[in-house]
């Protein structure tokens, strides 16, 4: 039996530890460590609620946008207001630019090299010049020596299956693709003023009351994007899946699935939001249940805090303690949340399914499209896993931008309506408490609010990744991404690549993570769901 | 002109910067031959220097206490591009966020980075003094930082976490963050440090400071608080889109209200562009798109150490108290403009009180 440990675990936000036991070529068992810990929310204590946004937002450099949406959805259910409907729709449009960046990076920059051997494609033969281009260029950086940040990697591993004209074309896109995120990013600052960390989403709406100007603006820019998606992304991972189908049964994971909800309706009701609220249960699949934030809890026994009982915090006191590294005690600084005492997996995947399961007539469409193409019409339950995740960020980044156009349109009418208020007004309650539950691009995001003397007297956050990459609950029960890892072929324990693919077919984003929740964090029962 | 463009094309040849346009490569020259404050004659110089140079810069980019927003802003560049920085200007040889190794064969790359020395060392995120707050590969993250600030030709913080600790060395600062300054100096090592304080950093900075290292083999000059004059000599206000609106007393006092819309001053939505010293109005972020102000974001101060702290009530009127006392800590060369600000601003704040937000204008001044 050999443990294999990956630390730093590269190529996601943060910091990251994981460590496999390997027997007979297979991951036996695993163990995912944050190393880092932060504590926003005891630095929120004592502040001035409206501040809240801003600051949560630095949580996350990768999904900030969706930090500060969260903050001010539970501030507006505090101050109980309601953002005007082009406020509604503006929000929605920063958040979109966010997926669609967060998707593209994460499929060319984050995820790609563990299927596409950048050294294999020097042996293609293309035809086209552009491609001939590319690959004279990565010739000449390989042979300067200096292979930066593609050095000593796993090139030549046998588990890298495309052709070399595949990995050729993959690479031109890996170039190609830095600069469509950062396009989708630059659209996100014409209404936000920049990203990361954008400038314009507080409690009430957004700040800027955007130009006739700025949305022709947004609709040209957009269209590349969407021309891009179309063109290059989606058939990229059509392109590249059939060789990893062997990837289709891989990295399942509890196969329970949690969305909160985002993209908000008109109505704002979460379960009519463009990608709907709802919880799946591998054990009575394909039923879908409402999502309800009262059914969350947080187990602490295997992080570094002093322990706490899940089901009932209010007996004990939730302090950061570092007490080392040991995997048969405490072994990171996330917290294990649970739903119903089930480990979750939340991302992408998780809203797809949901949608799916919902009616969401695009999603449905969508999926249906993608089952038929690989023979398994009208089985949703083989994408749980790595190729699923993979599969489902491509299908909602499409979904997302097509529908962040009728947004744009959506808002031009609405000016001509007259109705072109972004922003309603409020007063800072004595006290209030209030909830919100959306998605960032990762997953299930929520934040909670506690008002007294019109400052924060309690802040807690449970993100994507704290879903994801928590480790076991008091039970012993594995996080999701401890479970996925289970089973995982490990080719060559020095190099393994397998275990890459399948952490990052979650998307882990460990600033998010970790975060200390209070002793009244039982709170948590006590909120309604806006 | 003749002589810049024929510079320009040998520079061109010697780079050949991916797919760029010639249009865009001297819209490049002219942005960095700018923000490097110098004329357009530099630009033979630049190149001179260009040509000489022999392989690419090694960098190593080192990521702490932060949330990966400056690497965000790194990949959000444009002249030059992300692909350009990585192939063709830099080398990037340690990023954990995007190199392509992992675990054991990561830790070897900083090993050989670290024997081989002479790289640029780039800094995102403060470092935990509280034991295990903060590790890498079992290591302590301020163990790190001593380990490879040695050999490093330069160390350049970027963002507030790794200048001065940023929003997560706010109070009470739960991990005891300090920025890579204070480190080095509890470390015992003795290397200057350029301080990009912004959070994120705006990578037009990052990038300038790295070819004006490249072009003139010397470091910018600094102001007390280590950043490069050429980007935090002035204030925001000095230079600010919304500036004429502020002189006139036009001011915005809803959020997303026609006033905004024409573009009036953002002084009483809490706006601290007055106190803080950055080039956002001229340099903007994202491909030169927007900023915070432009899209009706009041300014938060964040190019500030003490940040957030000390701009804690981001929506309170900045009261005039605060800005004589900035006059006391600010660096000579906006000294005269700032004081001519603080009368500006003590003028307006006594005309506002005839608007009926006076009491709440000094509660926000005792914080």
């Amino acid at each position: 039996m050999a443990r294999i440990t990956i630390d730093p675990f590269t190529r996601i936000e943060g910091h990251l530890r994981i460590e496999v036991e390997v027997e007979g070529g297979k991951v036996k068992d695993a163990w995912t460590s944050g190393t880092l810990f932060r504590g926003f929310e005891i630095i929120l204590k004592g502040r001035d609620p409206r501040d809240a946004w801003q600051l949560t937002q630095r949580i996350c450099g990768v999904c900030p946008t969706s930090h500060a949406h969260t903050s001010s959805i539970s501030l507006d259910d505090a101050f109980k207001v309601k953002p005007p409907d082009n406020g509604r729709i503006l929000r929605n449009i920063i958040e979109g630019c966010q997926f669609v960046h967060s998707h593209i990076l994460w499929f060319y920059h984050l995820a790609a090299l563990d299927y596409v051997d950048v050294v294999s494609a020097l042996k293609a033969q293309p035809k086209e010049a552009s491609l001939k281009q590319v690959q004279a260029k990565l010739k000449a950086f390989v042979e300067s020596g200096q292979l930066g940040p593609f050095a000593n990697a796993y090139w030549g591993h046998p588990a890298y299956k495309l052709p070399p004209d595949i990995n050729l074309l993959a690479v031109a896109h890996y170039l190609e693709a830095l600069d469509m995120q950062a396009k989708a990013s630059h659209l996100s600052a014409l209404f936000g003023g920049r990203m990361p960390m954008t400038m314009t989403s507080p409690p009430g709406g957004t700040t800027h009351v955007p130009s006739v100007d700025d949305m022709a603006n947004y609709l040209f820019r957009l269209k590349e994007l969407q021309n891009w998606i179309d063109n290059v992304y989606i058939p990229d991972v059509l392109a590249v899946a059939p060789f990893y189908l062997d990837y289709a049964g891989i990295g399942k994971g509890p196969s329970n699935f949690l969305s909160w909800g985002v993209f908000e309706d008109a109505s704002f009701d979460p379960k009519k939001r463009l990608l709907p609220s709802g919880v799946i249960f591998a054990k009575d699949f394909p039923k879908l249940h409402d999502a309800k934030a009262e059914d969350v809890t947080e187990h602490t026994t295997r992080g570094w805090y002093k322990n706490a009982k899940p089901l009932n915090p209010s007996v004990g006191v939730t302090d950061p303690e570092y007490t080392g590294y040991d995997t048969n005690k405490k072994y990171t600084w996330a917290k294990a949340p649970r739903y119903n005492d089930k480990p979750m997996e939340t991302g992408a995947l998780a809203r797809m399914l949901v949608a799916y399961l919902s009616g969401q007539p695009t999603a449905k469409k969508l999926i249906d499209n993608t089952l038929a193409a690989i023979g398994h019409a009208g089985k949703p339950q083989v994408l749980f896993g790595v190729v699923g995740r993979i599969a489902a960020r491509a299908l909602e980044c499409k979904m997302v931008a097509d529908n962040m156009y009728k947004w744009g349109l959506d808002v031009i009418e609405n000016i001509k309506k007259g109705k072109a208020d972004v922003f309603t007004p409020y007063e800072i309650p004595d006290k209030a408490k209030g909830a919100g539950l959306w998605e960032a691009p990762r997953g299930a995001l929520a934040h909670w609010v506690d008002i007294d003397g019109k400052k924060i007297k309690n802040y807690q956050v449970i993100t994507p990744t704290a879903w994801n990459v928590g480790p076991r609950d008091d039970n012993g029960v594995r996080g999701p991404i401890e479970e996925a890892l289970i089973g995982t072929p490990v080719a060559n324990p020095d190099k393994p690549l397998e275990i890459l693919r399948v952490a990052h077919s979650f998307d882990p984003c460990l600033a998010c993570t970790v975060h200390v929740i209070h002793p009244e964090s039982n709170r948590i029962m006590e909120f309604k769901v806006s | 002109m003749a002589d810049k463009e024929d510079v320009s094309r040998q520079f061109l040849e010697a780079f050949e910067f991916r797919g760029i346009k010639r249009r865009d490569f001297l819209k490049f020259c002219g942005a960095t031959a700018a923000l490097l404050g110098l004329s357009e004659l530099h630009i033979p110089q630049i190149a001179a220097a260009i040509e000489k140079a022999s392989g690419r810069q090694p960098v190593v980019w080192l990521n702490f206490a932060s949330d990966s927003g400056c690497t965000e802003s790194l990949i959000k560049a444009t002249y030059p591009n992300a692909a350009e920085i990585v192939l063709d200007v830099l080398s990037v040889d340690y990023n954990e966020t995007i190199m392509a190794a992992a675990g054991k064969q990561t830790e070897e790359i900083r090993e050989k980075s670290r024997k081989a020395g002479g790289y640029i060392l780039i800094v995102e995120g403060g470092l935990p003094t509280k034991k295990g707050h903060g590790m890498i590969a079992g290591k302590e993250m301020i163990d790190v930082l001593k380990e490879m600030s040695g050999p490093a030709v330069a160390v350049i913080a970027v963002g507030s976490c790794a200048t001065f600790g940023g929003v997560p060395s706010a109070k009470p600062n739960p991990s005891q963050i300090v920025g890579v300054t204070e480190a080095l100096k509890r470390s015992g090592v003795n290397k200057p440090v350029i301080n990009l304080d912004l959070c994120p950093v705006n990578v037009e900075y990052l990038v300038a400071v790295v070819v004006n290292y490249l072009m003139l083999g010397k470091l910018p000059d600094l102001d007390s608080f280590g950043r490069p004059l050429m980007f935090y000599g002035q204030t925001i206000h000095e230079n600010c889109e919304r500036r004429a609106h502020f002189d006139a007393g036009r001011f915005v006092e809803k959020f997303g209200s026609n006033e905004e819309a024409l573009g009036y001053c953002l002084y009483k939505m809490g706006c601290k562009g007055p106190m803080t010293y950055s080039a956002c109005p001229k340099v903007m972020y994202n491909d030169r798109i927007s900023w915070c102000v432009k899209a009706g974001g009041p300014c938060i101060g964040c190019a500030e150490q003490g940040w957030p702290d000390k701009f804690a009530g981001f929506n309170d009127r900045l009261p005039d108290v605060k800005m004589a006392g900035m006059q006391a800590t600010a660096d000579k060369i906006g000294a005269v403009a700032a004081a001519a600000t603080a009368v500006g601003i003590a003028a307006h704040a006594i005309g506002s009180a005839a608007s009926g937000r006076t009491k709440e204008e000094k509660e926000g001044g005792k914080k």
